[in-house]
């Protein structure tokens, strides 16, 4: 069974996304998402700068089985990225709600934030999928 | 519903994530495909390859039979148990499959096909014993288990009786022996010493345990692969097809081209390819940098053309990215992977990567 902390919010593209005040966001994959691609040995992230819409692609992970786009949970402009996953990708598998994070985000509308799934509600999705 | 081998149980035991596998319910892994990958190169696992299609070719003609079928030469088989690799054509030169067959017997010869290409492979053999006198058996109720690794030999004697172990010990690569209802071949796809044990189902499953307990890894189809790529060993399917030939699979040396009379299927497409000389050759491919090459990536060697990489992958020995592709033949040293709309520099290298253990890229 996969671990979904409370506190965070989560999209049906099994990112999930954190509160760290001031408007800003940190986000990165879910366990769940984490053991279905397996071991991870590559991460490609967007730099920090750019601001990218919900949806639009902000990071490739890949394992040795695939490699897997990551997507934007909300709209905004990329503030930090992870430069500690290049050289230990597999700091995702280990910890994907921890050091495994993969961008903090600024975002453009917070209350756009309301509209992404709790863990009640990702719980449910998984299961369902 | 999809077919389970007689070790299914032993995989959930073991927590193995279960995929369908050509229509086997086979395990992916378990748990880290990276962590059993290592185990194999630095210890020894065990392989469920139950799936696997095992033919035995009995008869007066077994010999001639196997002579025309494939284009290596089992005439080069002398002695009992010994094991030959060779592909199986069809008329135009392309591969139908590859396969191992061991001598067993004057008039016996036990073949070991793919899984995944098992029904063309059984209507195909079958359609070509009509004018010779052999029984095709096909021996669906065996089980398969490879042990790989350089501690393969030692945990291995350790399960068996004394008279086995003794055998195991004295038993040269590519060659087997047929003990009590267990037929135990030093052959493997990891580039690691190691057995392939084909035995009853039930004789499997305490082989299995007992190993286990001895402390060897189950290890799953994902790290099959990567350890297969880094011993330079093609996949079928991936790396050559009906619609390529061995020629420009890296192939080439598993065709035996003397005597000049023998007349196997596929010899005359491959003798006109091989005078007009083949435009593509497999080769090997170590990335520079960070990113992972992957299957179907567009190779671009400047100057010269384009090609495709065949299997890609990580290499958890090398720590960086490696493949095969198949390239123009005058592809030299270097060329570039397209990579999401990118161009990363790949070095041009002569496969294997890894071979027992150590690194063969320098």
């Amino acid at each position: 069974m996969s671990n979904i902390p409370s506190e965070l919010k989560y999209t049906k593209s099994h990112e999930w996304l954190k509160a760290e005040g001031d408007d800003v966001f940190t986000m990165g994959i879910s366990d769940h998402a984490q053991d279905q691609l397996g071991d991870m040995v590559y991460v490609e992230l967007q730099e920090a700068g750019q601001s990218i819409n919900a949806e639009g692609e902000c990071a490739v992970v890949e394992s040795v089985k695939a490699a897997s786009e990551v997507y934007m949970p909300i709209s905004g402009e990329i503030v930090e990225v992870n430069t500690a996953l290049s050289d230990a990708p597999e700091t995702i598998n280990q910890d994907p709600y921890g050091n495994g994070w993969l961008l903090k985000i600024k975002v453009s509308n917070p209350a756009d934030v309301d509209n992404l799934m709790d863990s009640a509600s990702y719980t449910d999705f998984i299961a369902s999928e | 519903m999809l077919k389970r081998t007689s070790l299914y149980d032993e995989h959930l035991k073991a927590g193995g994530k279960m995929v369908d596998f050509s229509g086997w319910d086979m395990p992916l892994h378990y748990g880290s495909q990276v962590e059993e990958h290592h185990k194999v190169r630095q210890n020894a696992g065990i392989f469920d390859v139950s799936h696997m299609t095992i033919v035995d070719i009995e008869g007066d003609d077994a010999q001639p039979f196997l002579r025309y079928l494939l284009a290596n030469d089992v005439i080069r088989l002398k002695n009992k148990g010994k094991a030959l690799y060779s592909c199986m054509l069809n008329e135009t030169g392309g591969v139908i499959d590859d396969l191992i067959v061991y001598y067993m017997r004057e008039d016996w010869y036990r073949v070991v096909v793919n899984a995944a290409t098992h029904d063309k492979d059984i209507a195909w053999i079958s359609k070509q014993t009509e004018s010779f006198d052999v029984t095709l058996t096909e021996q669906s109720d065996m089980s398969m288990i490879a042990v790989q690794g350089p501690e393969a030999e030692k945990k291995l004697s350790a399960v068996v009786d004394d008279a086995l172990a003794i055998a195991i010990q004295e038993l040269s690569p590519f060659n087997a022996i047929d003990h009590a209802q267990m037929f135990v071949a030093r052959t493997g796809y990891t580039g690691e010493d190691g057995f392939e044990l084909l035995l009853d189902s039930d004789k499997a499953v305490s082989i299995w345990q007992s190993l286990v307990k001895e402390g060897v890894s189950p290890i799953g189809l994902g790290a099959r692969d990567t350890l297969r790529l880094e011993a330079g060993m093609n996949l079928y399917g991936s790396d050559m097809n009906e619609d390529t030939s061995p020629l420009e699979s890296g192939l080439a040396w598993t065709v035996a081209w003397e005597p000049e009379d023998r007349n196997f299927i596929g010899r005359s497409a491959l003798s006109k390819l091989k005078e007009s000389k083949p435009g593509y050759k497999l080769v090997g491919l170590v990335l520079e940098d960070k990113g992972i090459l992957r299957d179907h990536q567009k190779v671009i060697a400047a100057g010269v053309g384009e090609g495709e990489i065949t299997s890609g992958s990580f290499s958890p020995t090398l720590g960086k990215s490696i493949a095969f592709a198949r390239v123009p033949v005058s592809t030299e040293t270097s060329c570039s992977v397209e990579i999401r709309g990118k161009l990363a520099p790949a070095k041009v290298v002569q496969a294997p990567f890894v071979r027992k253990g150590k690194s063969c890229i320098t």
